[in-house]
């Protein structure tokens, strides 16, 4: 009985090195992926931040004032004024499209006259 | 402890006289004893056991806080690899929409190790080549230098010049990770941004520092590494400071100035939306402080912030205003304007002779001297010290600035009772163009006294009452007739109407004693909408001159309103103010009288 506790024991202790070997490993091989990462992320931000950093630049007011004047000619930008403002009422609706609610029409030719006659009659 | 003996000799003899066996006795004692054994060792057994699951109790608490503490601290990405101590991590700058004021930029900085050098007078010949300011034979001689090892050669490399250097092939030329700070904008906002420079070198990295602007009042902000992802939010508005920018250099130009600034600030936040002083500099290249001359006339020199002026005439509504708040005139009493008005020696006269009378309002639209000298004489310097007080014109105007704490205003060293007539009307005190703005501000918001911030806010600045509401009113109305009626007619502009005040003021003579002549300060303290003011504006000219009429005229109505009024016909579409009718604008106004 004695002898088969130790056998379990030392079982459980080889097992738990073994387990304990491989954590360790994992956790190396963890820490190696997540430097990796830092310093993907550091590439990344560092581009990213060149990025930004050169989006500000294009987009400085300088410089797009004088790309608005020399496209005046298709652009016709112009600084934005009172008189651009406008009343909601000014809105152009557009115009509801006429509904046709007759279908399959077919042609038909005939004397006017009699038509409107009786359409005269129906009507009180 | 007295130990019973197992055998008591009176109890074994009581025993024997009664017939009892005596070794019950002993018995009887010896299970005593047991008993008490068995207790003793009981407890002390519990006393050990308790310990020991205290002991393991405290330890699983402790391992347990420190765990619940991991799990609840922020995830942190590990710094970037930095072994040295500097960190050359800064926060951006971005304007209140979020657009990009200064930020940072990878370079490299250029360093030699002279005993690595493989051919010392070759790259000392390359380097020259690449970069003309050097000179080669000095460059050699460093690197020959037995008593040098190290040597800094350049502390910024544009990515071609670092390939360049690269090409050279040197061994002993080596680059050092930098960052650099970069205002993408330019020259834009150049006062408020200041600038930034190197502090602390290492190979590794360098410190970026603050030497100016908000960059040095919010250096330890900037770089707190717990903030340094959080942007700052600046008030500005970058396409609104571009605009203001634009027509002021403009405006600057056409008149002839020596300088000019502007300060757009909102009136119920102080946020400052918009703050321009010409002449002004590049951040990415700050100029060196000037070591001669005047110090206000060098492009670093904040005019709207640093430039404490004689005003003038704009202070008129602060007299008026306290005439009015503390009751003593209304906008329609009569005041006496028979000029010139003698002091002892000293007389004061008006720009031309306005009648021996006119009402308050009058004043303010025709701006008599005489008017708001009669105004503020039965209230005298007290009272008028108190005033000022309260809108913050006696004190240094405090912004998020570095330069602001260092600039106070010029008061009388006496105030006398001809400085209190003087000062009625903008003489003999100086005032800044941004304590202005905020002077104005508080006239016309209700009369809540309002801080300039050029810091973002949410929320409107619950300042405390130093004018009444009605006053507020009143003084709105009389900045409106003053462009309807009077000196700042050109401040009329189609969709918003504008209230405001000129004032054209003397400059004093530098050396000393007088004014001189032919040279103005002109101002124009405006407030839009009229009716609900928003925004103040406040447009400053320093010397200008108008020439395009017959003779050269200099006064600010000329010179600053027609600025001011073209910054405002341009910015308040971008600020978001629908336009609107006169005729509504006075319809608001009859309403609220």
């Amino acid at each position: 009985m004695r002898s088969l506790l130790y056998l379990c024991t030392a079982l459980g202790v080889i097992a738990l090195a073994a387990w304990a070997y491989r954590e360790n490993h994992l956790t190396q091989q963890a820490m190696n992926q997540q430097r990796a990462l830092e310093r993907e992320i550091a590439a990344l931000s560092e581009a990213f931040s060149i990025q930004r950093a050169e989006w500000a630049y294009l987009n400085r007011p300088d410089r797009l004032r004088e790309l608005v004047d020399l496209n005046f000619e298709r652009l016709k930008l112009v600084p934005i004024t009172a008189a651009h403002f406008g009343e909601i009422g000014q809105v152009a609706y557009p115009m509801p499209e006429a509904r046709s609610e007759v279908f399959d029409t077919i042609e038909l030719s005939g004397e006017i006259e009699q038509l409107s006659a009786t359409l005269e009659e129906s009507l009180p | 402890m007295i130990r019973t003996p197992l055998r008591p000799l009176a109890r074994v003899l009581r025993a024997r006289e009664t017939g009892e066996n005596p070794d019950l006795i002993e018995r009887e004692n010896r299970r005593l004893r047991q008993e008490a054994a068995r207790d003793q060792a009981r407890s002390r057994a519990e006393t050990r056991l308790l310990a020991v699951a205290l002991l393991f109790i405290c330890a699983f608490v402790v391992l347990g806080a420190r765990m619940g503490l991991l799990a609840a601290t922020e995830p942190l990405e590990l710094a970037r690899g930095l072994p040295e101590d500097i960190s050359s991590a800064r926060a951006d700058i971005l304007d209140r929409e979020g657009r990009v004021l200064a930020t940072n930029l990878s370079t490299h900085a250029l360093y030699a190790e002279t005993h690595r050098m493989v051919d010392p007078e070759g790259a000392a010949r390359e380097l020259a080549r690449i970069f003309p300011e050097m000179d080669a034979q000095r460059m050699a001689a460093r690197f020959t230098d037995p008593n040098r090892r190290f040597t800094w050669i350049r502390t910024q490399l544009s990515p071609e010049q670092m390939q360049a250097v690269h090409d050279i092939g040197e061994p002993g030329l080596l680059f050092a990770p930098r960052e650099m700070r970069l205002y993408p904008n330019g020259r834009m906002a150049a006062h408020v941004l200041g600038g930034a420079s190197f502090g602390q070198q290492g190979v590794r990295a360098a410190e970026v520092i603050g030497v100016a602007g908000t960059e040095l009042f919010f250096d330890a902000r900037l770089r707190d590494p717990d903030q340094v992802h959080k942007p700052l939010h600046l008030s500005l508005d970058l396409t609104v400071q571009a605009t203001v920018t634009e027509v002021l250099e403009g405006g600057k130009q056409m008149l002839n100035a020596l300088g000019a600034t502007a300060v757009l600030m909102d009136v119920y936040t102080g946020e400052v939306i918009s703050l321009v002083s010409l002449p002004d500099f590049d951040p990415n290249n700050r100029p060196a402080p000037p070591t001669e001359g005047e110090p206000a006339d060098s492009p670093l020199f904040n005019r709207a912030v640093q430039g404490y002026y004689e005003l003038g005439s704009v202070m008129k509504a602060f007299a008026v205003a306290q005439g009015l708040d503390e009751g003593t005139v209304t906008p329609d009493s009569i005041i006496d304007t028979r000029g010139p008005l003698t002091w002892g020696r000293f007389r004061i006269r008006d720009f031309r002779n306005y009648g021996p009378e006119m009402s308050v309002k009058d004043v303010m639209v025709k701006s008599s001297n005489i008017g708001t000298a009669r105004i503020m004489q039965p209230i005298g310097a007290e009272r008028q010290q108190e005033f000022l007080r309260k809108f913050g014109f006696l004190d240094t105007m405090p912004l998020e600035l570095a330069e602001a704490a260092r600039a106070r205003p010029l008061l009388p060293d006496r105030w006398s009772d001809l400085s209190v007539m003087t000062i009625s009307y903008g003489h003999g005190m100086s005032t800044s163009p941004l304590a202005l703005a905020a002077g104005y501000a508080a006239l016309v918001n209700g009369g809540r006294k309002v801080t300039p911030t050029l810091v973002r806010q949410d929320r409107v600045q619950a300042g405390p009452q130093i004018i009444s509401e009605r006053t507020s009113q009143q003084k709105k109305l009389m900045l409106h007739q003053v462009v309807q009626e009077g000196t700042a007619s050109f401040a009329r502009i189609a969709g918003y109407p504008v209230g405001g005040k000129t004032g054209s003021a003397d400059k004093p003579n530098p050396r000393g004693g007088g004014y001189k002549k032919d040279a103005v300060l002109a101002t124009f303290a405006s407030v839009f909408p009229a009716h609900e003011p928003r925004y103040v504006l406040v447009v400053t000219l320093d010397e200008p001159v108008d020439t395009t009429g017959p003779e050269p005229r200099r006064t600010a109505g000329w010179t600053a309103v027609p600025v001011s009024a073209e910054i405002t016909r341009r910015v308040a579409p971008l600020l978001g103010l629908r336009p609107v009718s006169l005729d509504a604008a006075n319809a608001t106004f009859a309403m609220g009288q």
